[in-house]
């Protein structure tokens, strides 16, 4: 079997290995490093999408990531990627890929007739045409633009892709392998600096796979593989390739994303699809090349129209003839390289120049091999609606506005060249001020603004030999100046041909009487003509341009079309280049997987989890699990076909009757030391610290500076200066940097050390009224009677051989305590307890019970301490001294903190004393009030008061104080209930608290 | 991501970082009659500059070091970084 447009011999491409492949559903076969646009050129294939506005038909047009049409969906291993550019796609056996933007297929588009009707669909468009009636966009137009419009269609599946992020730092980043990026990468090398060298495609080389020059004596690339042979022996040398550094960040952060395993038909077993590189380079080299811009000119959109250097690189590296009888047109000599290369291998090209006349030694080559050379001469329009069958061509006017008479030519493909837009991109990105070369029609990097430097064609230098000779001076001192080596390395010799000034000349007009669409952006389908409508409706800004038209906005970023729509506006506006200006370029140069910029950090790695010393007691006892911030906490422990309610319930009751036991090792803990511990404690919270005695607990507010409530805990004395603070599970870090931010940096005066050791030690609550006989029995040489163990007070206690911190602090409101010990002995504590509590009927319970005892208590917590309560909304105002000074005292002032009819937590329960409140509910006066009624509180906390049987909330409700016995409505419009409520006081359960003294 | 030197354990990743805001405001002394004006300058008020700006950031996720560090708000050039008890010249 052979193909059609593959030559016989020569490429980069391994003969030996053939590779199946589907496009379309139709099988091909093309040979181990070709792309997938490399191998369907070799196959005759040039229709492989349709446009993404008329449905254009196209093929290819360039060979690389410049790529504007040629954009599939591709399937690999049972998934499927949207958007990958088969220009870039390399070829792996069993590849399959379809067409993207067209319906029922790529041959019958259905959407073409958007084509015909493309006089309905210029510029700005949709935004004139799609308004009215504004009920017609969600259901109608919004939902038709998106069908028609767009490209691939993205996967619903879970991806089983692994994708890493890595961190790197070197000297010298050098971006691009070309031959300015090898010889400033060689320079800086021999010089020992730390060296990356990236390239994006995967041969390594650049341009040199495709000139004609010599380096050294050496093809170049011949001399290019030597190089990257060498860097690879390096030890201070990282080489990649298939690795795109796509953005330039602040502080010299670039970031690279290594294509690890999309050309493999699947992922190796532990490795990632792709990898993302944080680079943080001491210098870096830009060393990103050129890409060569498109002539304008009628119908230049047509599959078999394409850039002449895709051309060239299909032909020398992947042994593809895009045509066999190919017109090529150029404005320089770079059109003339390829014609040479087609003449080579016995194919017969026609080169039209649109210069009138030009000598140069390529020129000269191309004569005397025999091509027939046309000047002052233009392609006016290719002809062919699938693909190029022939071109209309004319001769045209030194002022290049007059055509001659139009001359039909049979052709199977146009070979374009306008020359050559340097890659500005990361230059850009750093923050370089750009200015516009003259000589070369382009903006080349400016003013530096970080460490960077761009080399090359990226810096419009199109010699070899000034290149190589200015990156080897660059590499070679940069690398000098970090490593304070000098190894001088011989500037190699080169060959190359001279070639001759290009013409500064990039759209052909039309002729009389035709209106052929000549395109800008040939993925966003933006023509001239669009162009020309924005500016004439007042679009003056290069950047309103490009948004009203979506010139240079599809997935190619416009890295052929930007330049071309910068010279037509100001040839409009009668404004040079420079003044126009460009578009800011942004991040990513090309486009990046979702997929690895989100890395590991997916399902249960998109955050830590934290887990107790008794998560696996928990575990094998039926708890079902609930997230605190980061912490995994037992929600409840499920019996039999138990639900929540039911669970929780039981389990609170438990605690009210019995003994229950709670983990509470995520509570956040600070150890404080210090001669002046009890003074920033004094500091820190609303209430008195100063005298608190040795062995005692006390409970604690403190405030931010605004005077809003931060977080509640208590501290206890452990000894002289030495205190231990609990936190809540969600303020635990918040605090600790509230903590030391005042020592540091408010009263450094203090003498006081603050550490956290919530991991340090596990908790367990034992609340209930028999929990000070279980005590007992765990601690049988301690008097932990009321009288040795008072409410509020601390011991330490032997817990059979380990120690133990014993706090009777409650939460629940019944007795209580807390035991402490070190995280390791948790698991142990834990067992003992649930032992030697058996005869007690102890049951451990989860967060909803302590929930549901907490509530009916009128214990305030997060919902209540939400970021917009003070103290007295909670009830805490008796918290509050008025003798010391503290944070946030002086916003507890303000005059909104302190009106007559202040919100305040009240207890809520329904009339019917059936009917749970929704949390979030808001309270009304008439439930039959306009909208919008009148909010006078919400409701922060529902449970089912186990106490009563009945339900109960807690409420932040507008005066609050004087509303006890009032009757109101709780609304909840998302749950579509209103309930009529009354309010009760906020300690529903034991208001005096005399349980917990008991 | 900006690459900040931190006064104790050198230069480090912005993500190692926790911001701070303006590190000129000065709480005013504890026991002190304090107006209103002052006092809402204190919790309240701070300027947007474009432009240098000294500024707070923490070393959350290394040595927990409350820092100061003179930044360019427009540029994100950082010109230097203090310690917290550092004056400032």
């Amino acid at each position: 079997m052979t193909q059609a447009f593959r030559i016989e011999n020569g490429g980069l491409i391994n003969r030996d290995k053939k590779l199946s492949f589907k496009f379309n559903e139709k099988s091909y076969f093309g040979y181990e490093g070709d792309t997938l646009a490399s191998a369907l050129l070799a196959n005759g294939v040039h229709l492989v999408g349709r446009s993404f506005k008329y449905h254009r038909p196209r093929g290819f047009f360039g060979a690389g990531v410049d790529e504007p049409y040629a954009v599939v969906q591709l399937y690999r291993n049972g998934e499927t990627e949207p958007n990958i550019k088969a220009t870039e796609q390399e070829l792996f056996e069993g590849l399959e890929a379809k067409s993207v933007n067209c319906w029922p297929s790529v041959n019958f588009d259905i959407g073409a007739i958007n084509n015909f009707l493309k006089i309905f669909l210029p510029a700005g468009f949709y935004y004139k045409t799609f308004m009215w009636p504004k009920s017609f966009w969600y259901r109608i137009y919004e939902p038709f633009i998106r069908k028609a419009a767009g490209l691939g269609v993205a996967s619903t599946k879970h991806d089983k892709e692994r994708y890493e992020h890595k961190y790197e730092y070197c000297d010298l980043l050098i971006a691009g392998s070309g031959p300015s990026g090898l010889a400033g990468a060689y320079a800086a090398a021999k010089n020992g600096a730390k060296v990356i060298l990236a390239e994006d495609k995967p041969r390594f080389g650049g341009s040199l796979l495709t000139s004609d020059v010599n380096i050294g004596n050496q093809s170049g690339k011949d001399w290019a593989e030597g190089i990257i042979a060498e860097l690879k022996t390096m030890p201070n040398v990282v080489v990649k390739n298939r690795s795109q550094i796509f953005g330039y960040y602040d502080h010299n952060m670039l970031v690279m994303s290594e294509k690890v395993s999309d050309h493999l038909p699947s992922t190796k077993k532990y490795h990632p699809n792709k990898r993302l590189w944080y680079i943080r380079a001491k210098e870096v080299l830009i060393s990103s090349g050129s890409i060569e811009r498109p002539i304008v000119f009628g119908n230049n959109d047509t599959p078999g129209v394409m850039l002449s250097s895709a051309a060239k690189e299909y032909l020398k590296v992947y042994g593809v003839l895009v045509g066999r009888k190919p017109l090529v047109f150029t404005n320089n000599d770079s059109g003339y390289e390829t014609a040479i290369e087609f003449k080579k291998h016995g194919v017969d090209p026609v080169i039209l120049d649109s210069r009138k006349n030009a000598e140069s030694e390529i020129i000269d080559e191309a004569k005397n091999l025999g091509i027939i050379i046309k000047n002052s001469y233009v392609v006016v329009a290719a002809q062919g609606y699938k693909k190029v069958k022939s071109a209309d061509i004319a001769s045209i006017s030194e002022d290049k506005k007059q055509l001659g008479k139009i001359e039909h030519i049979q052709c199977d493909c146009i070979c374009v060249s306008g020359f050559w837009t340097p890659s500005i991109h990361l230059a850009s990105q750093s923050g370089n001020k750009t200015k516009f070369k003259e000589e070369i029609d382009a903006f080349v990097p400016g003013q530096s603004k970080q460490n960077e430097i761009t080399l090359g064609a990226a810096n419009g230098i199109f010699s070899l030999n000034e290149t190589l000779k200015t990156s080897f001076k660059a590499g070679s001192e940069l690398s000098k100046k970090l490593t304070k080596k000098d190894n001088e390395i011989a500037i190699p010799n080169v060959v190359e041909k001279k070639s001759s000034q290009h013409d500064k000349f990039w759209c052909v007009p039309l002729p009389k009487g035709k209106n052929y669409k000549r395109f800008l952006d040939f993925q966003n389908d933006v023509a001239v003509s669009d162009v020309e409508i924005a500016l004439r409706e007042g679009y003056r800004s290069i950047e309103h341009v490009k948004r009203y038209t979506t010139l240079g906005m599809a997935t190619d970023q416009g890295k052929t079309s930007n330049l071309n729509g910068l010279q037509l506006v100001s040839e409009i506006e009668n404004k040079v280049v420079p003044a126009v200006g460009h578009t800011t370029f942004r991040p990513p140069y090309t486009p990046v997987s979702i997929g690895a910029i989100v890395g590991r950090e997916v399902g249960k790695h998109s955050k830590p989890t934290r887990k107790s010393p008794m998560h696996s007691w928990h575990e094998k006892n039926n708890a079902v699990f609930v997230d605190a911030g980061v912490w995994l906490r037992p929600r409840y422990y499920k019996r039999g076909n138990e639900n929540l309610f039911e669970g929780s319930k039981r389990e609170a009751k438990n605690v009210r009757t019995n003994v229950g036991v709670c983990d509470v090792t995520t509570l956040g803990k600070i150890d404080i030391k210090g001669p002046d511990a009890a003074e920033l404690l004094n500091r820190v919270y609303t209430n008195a610290w100063l005298k608190l005695p040795v062995g005692k607990a006390r409970y604690g507010v403190m405030l931010r500076e605004d005077g809003i409530v931060m977080d509640d805990g208590t501290t206890t004395r452990i000894s002289e200066n030495h205190y231990h603070m609990t936190t809540t599970t969600a303020q635990a870090a918040n605090v600790l940097s509230h903590l030391e931010y005042y020592l540091q940096l408010v009263w450094p005066e203090l003498n006081v050390n603050v550490v956290s050791t919530t991991e340090q030690w596990a908790g367990a609550a034992i609340a209930g009224p028999k929990s000070r006989d279980l005590l007992q029995k765990l601690f049988p040489n301690s008097d932990v009677s009321n009288e040795g163990l008072p409410f509020m007070g601390y011991m330490e206690g032997d817990l059979f051989g380990v120690k133990a911190r014993i706090f009777r602090i409650s939460f629940s409101g019944e007795l209580a305590y807390e035991v402490n010990v070190e995280s390791d002995y948790g698991n142990f504590m834990w067992e003992k307890i649930m032992e030697i509590g058996e005869e007690f009927q102890i049951q451990p319970y989860g967060t909803e019970a302590l929930s549901t005892l907490r509530i009916e208590m009128g214990h305030v917590a997060g919902s209540e301490l939400d970021g917009r309560t003070i103290p007295y909304d909670n009830a805490l105002e008796g918290l509050v001294s008025k003798k010391k000074d503290f944070i946030g005292k002086r916003s507890l002032q303000r005059s909104a903190f302190t009106t007559e009819d202040r919100q305040r937590v009240v207890g809520v329960v329904p009339l019917d004393k059936k009917t749970s409140i929704p949390e979030g509910s808001h309270l009304v006066k008439d439930d039959k009030a306009p909208l919008p009624n009148p909010k006078l509180g919400h409701i922060s906390a529902s449970c089912w008061s186990v106490e009563y049987d009945n339900p109960f909330s807690l409420a932040i409700l507008k005066d609050g104080k004087n509303m006890i016995g009032e009757k109101l409505f709780a609304m909840s419009p998302l749950k579509n209930k209103v309930i009529p409520v009354e309010i009760v006081s906020s300690h529903y359960v034991d208001p005096k608290g005399e349980r917990v003294r008991s | 991501m900006l690459y900040i030197n931190c006064p104790h354990c050198g230069m480090r990743s912005q993500n190692e970082f926790s911001y701070g805001g303006d590190a000129s405001v000065k709480r005013p002394e504890l026991n002190k009659e304090v107006s209103n004006q002052e006092w809402d300058n204190f919790v309240y008020n701070r300027k947007s500059l474009r432009g240098k700006h000294l500024e707070l950031w923490q070393h959350i996720s290394g040595c927990r070091q409350w820092i100061k560090v003179e930044r360019d708000t427009a540029t994100h050039e950082i010109f230097r970084t203090f310690k917290a008890d550092e004056e400032v010249a």
